[in-house]
C-alpha cells in the first residue's frame, strides 16, 4: 500500500439506508438505527466492530429543523457504541465526515468508522420550518448570511441562479441543454423503487415548469426529504473479515480556495469544485477517461454542469455540449450519470446518497437499474459554491 | 405629475430580514446616511475589500479603512426570484451580482430596483440608491 496518499488504506465496508420518503413516520434518530443496521449487516460487522463515527454538519436541529436532527453522541449513546475516535463539526466540508473517516482508519484512530447523513426536512416543512431558507422569519442577520437575506435572497436557489445565469451568458448553454441532468436523472429513478419522482418527464414538462429563480425552474431543484443513509469506513485491511465486496478510496479531497462566498469570487462562474479535480486527479495515476460511472451532487442540475467541468470530464464552458441529447450521460453512454436518480429524483440524502450508489454499481449490486458494463472505477462529488468534496471509488 | 426634483423612494420587494450592525460592519450598512457607498481599502497597497475585515488579504497590512466609491457597477449576475418563499411576496424581483467600477471583482448581491423585472441584463451599468429602514440604508442599484 503506498504511504504518500494515505485514503488508498480506506474501503467502504458496508452501506445502509433508510427509507427515503416526503414524510415517513419516523425520526431522525430512529431513521439513522435503520440506515445503521442496514450498513452493519451489509458489511457483516456489528456494533461492537464500530469504534469511530463520523458526520457532518452535526446537530443543527435548533438553527435549521430538519437539516442535520441526529449528532455523533446520539447515535453513540441509542446504539451502546464504544468510540477510539469521533467527530462532526459545520465548519467542514460537505464531504468531510467520509475525508476524515479514512483519516481516522488509515492513521489507525479507529478501524471501523460509521458515517452518516439525516435529513427530516420534509417532516420540517410539513411542520412549518423550512430548514433550507434562511434567516425567514428573523427580524436581523448576522455573519456571512447578512450580504444575501437583506435583499430578499433567501435560498440557495437564488445564489445558485445567479451563478446559472453568468455561466449561460457567457457560455451559451442553453436550458434545454441544462434540461439533460434532470431528464437523464428522472429516466434512471424509474429503474429505483426508492426514488421519490419516477413518472416520466419530457423536455416540454421541464420547459413549461414555473421558475423559482431564473434560470432555475422547479425541475432543477432537488426535493427535501426524510431519509438516512450509512457509509462504514474500514481500514483495507480488515477486507478478509467483511461480508461485502470491498470498496476503495483511490483519491479523496475537499480543499478551500477562492473566496468564501460564491458573489465575492472574482470570476463568478468558478467554485470550490475546480480545486478539487485538481486535488483528486493529483492524489491518482487514473485520470476522467478512467471513470465509469459518475455521481455527481445535483442539489441543482446547474451544480452538475460545474462538476463536470471541474473534474475534467469536459472542457471549461463545454458541459451544454457535452449533456446535449443526454447521450453522454445516460445509462448506455460514455459516462453513465447519477444512476439512482441524483437528488433530483430519488430525494436529498445530501451527498450520501450519491456514495452508497456509487458502491452499490462498483459491486454489481444495483439491482434493475445495475449498469451492464460493470463499472469498476467510480467518481463522487458533493457540494457547491465553497463547499466541494470530490472522491475516486475503485474495485480492486 | 410629480415634481422633477422630487427623489423617488426605492424599495426591496419584501421588508425582510436586516443586517445585525457590530463594529466591523457599522460603516457599511449606515454609509447611505449621506447617499455614499463606502467599502474598506487597504492605505498601504490601496486593495478594496469586501465583506469588511481587520486586516488586507493582500498585503497582510492593517491599515484599512472605509472609502468612499463612485457608486457605479455593472450587472454581473442577474436571477429573477418568483418564488414566494415568504408570505406576502406576489411579484417577481430582481437579485443582482453586481461588480463595482473601482475594482475588478468588488462585488454585491444587491436588488435592481426601479426597472421591469424582465428588462435586467448581464453588462447593465447600474448606479447605487438607497433603501433607509431603522437604523441601516440598503445599498441597491438602478440602471443609469
Amino acid at each position: 500500500m503506498t504511504t504518500k496518499y494515505l485514503e488508498k488504506n480506506a474501503i467502504i465496508a458496508g452501506v445502509g439506508q433508510s427509507q427515503v420518503g416526503r414524510r415517513l413516520d419516523r425520526s431522525g434518530l430512529q431513521l439513522t438505527v435503520d440506515a445503521t443496521k442496514a450498513a452493519l449487516a451489509d458489511a457483516g460487522l456489528t456494533t461492537a466492530d464500530i469504534d469511530g463515527v463520523a458526520s457532518w454538519p452535526g446537530n443543527m436541529e435548533a438553527m435549521q429543523p430538519g437539516f442535520s436532527p441526529v449528532s455523533v453522541t446520539d447515535i453513540k449513546e441509542a446504539m451502546g457504541l464504544e468510540l477510539n475516535w469521533y467527530s462532526a463539526g459545520s465548519e467542514s466540508t460537505q464531504m468531510s465526515a467520509i475525508i476524515n473517516a479514512c483519516m481516522a482508519v488509515a492513521t489507525g484512530q479507529a478501524r471501523h468508522v460509521l458515517c452518516f447523513r439525516t435529513m427530516c426536512e420534509a417532516s420540517a416543512i410539513a411542520k412549518g420550518s423550512r430548514s433550507s431558507l434562511v434567516g425567514a422569519g428573523r427580524n436581523r442577520i448576522g455573519g456571512s448570511f447578512q450580504w444575501q437575506i437583506p435583499f430578499n435572497a433567501f435560498s440557495a436557489t437564488n445564489w445558485v441562479g445567479l451563478a446559472a445565469s453568468r455561466y449561460m451568458q457567457e457560455f451559451g448553454m442553453t436550458r434545454e441543454q441544462l434540461a439533460q441532468i434532470t431528464l437523464t436523472a428522472r429516466r434512471n429513478a424509474q429503474l429505483n423503487p426508492k426514488a421519490i419522482f419516477t413518472d416520466p418527464l419530457s423536455l416540454d414538462d421541464y420547459l413549461q415548469a414555473r421558475m423559482i429563480s431564473t434560470p432555475l425552474c422547479l425541475f432543477d431543484c432537488d426535493i427535501p426529504v426524510d431519509a438516512s443513509t450509512a457509509i462504514i469506513i474500514s481500514h483495507a485491511d480488515t477486507a478478509p473479515d467483511l461480508k461485502s465486496i470491498p470498496v476503495r478510496f483511490e483519491a479523496i479531497t475537499g480543499p478551500l480556495k477562492g473566496r468564501d462566498s460564491w458573489d465575492q469570487q472574482i470570476d463568478l462562474t468558478r467554485f470550490n469544485g475546480e480545486p478539487a479535480g485538481t486535488n483528486l486527479w493529483q492524489r491518482t495515476d487514473l485520470t476522467p477517461a478512467d471513470v465509469d460511472v459518475a455521481q455527481l451532487y445535483d442539489g441543482f442540475s446547474f451544480l452538475t454542469v460545474l462538476w463536470l467541468e471541474a473534474l475534467g470530464f469536459c472542457g471549461r464552458g463545454e458541459a451544454g455540449a457535452f449533456i446535449e441529447g443526454g447521450q453522454r450521460i445516460s445509462r448506455d453512454g460514455e459516462l453513465p450519470l447519477n444512476t439512482h436518480g441524483g437528488q433530483l429524483s430519488a430525494g436529498r440524502t445530501h451527498g450520501f446518497g450519491f456514495f452508497h450508489e456509487a458502491v452499490l454499481q462498483l459491486r454489481g449490486e444495483a439491482g434493475e437499474r445495475q449498469l451492464s458494463q460493470q463499472p469498476k472505477v467510480a467518481a463522487v462529488a458533493n457540494g457547491g459554491g465553497n463547499i466541494a468534496g470530490a472522491a475516486l471509488l475503485v474495485r480492486d | 405629475m410629480s415634481d422633477v426634483n422630487e427623489t423617488p423612494v426605492y424599495k426591496r420587494a419584501l421588508p425582510g430580514p436586516l443586517p445585525e450592525l457590530d463594529e466591523l460592519n457599522r460603516f457599511f450598512w449606515v454609509s447611505g446616511e449621506d447617499g455614499t457607498l463606502r467599502f474598506q481599502r487597504c492605505g498601504d497597497c490601496n486593495h478594496w475589500q469586501h465583506p469588511p475585515s481587520v486586516i488586507c488579504p493582500k498585503c497582510l497590512g492593517e491599515n484599512i479603512a472605509p472609502q468612499a466609491v463612485s457608486g457605479l457597477a455593472t450587472v454581473g449576475a442577474v436571477t429573477v426570484n418568483h418564488q414566494a418563499w415568504t408570505p406576502g411576496m406576489t411579484e417577481p424581483y430582481v437579485i443582482a451580482i453586481v461588480e463595482l467600477d473601482e475594482q475588478p471583482g468588488l462585488h454585491l448581491t444587491t436588488n435592481i430596483v426601479g426597472i421591469d423585472p424582465d428588462k435586467v441584463v448581464i453588462g447593465q451599468r447600474v448606479k447605487v440608491v438607497f433603501e433607509h429602514v431603522d437604523d441601516v440604508w440598503l445599498p441597491l442599484f438602478v440602471p443609469v
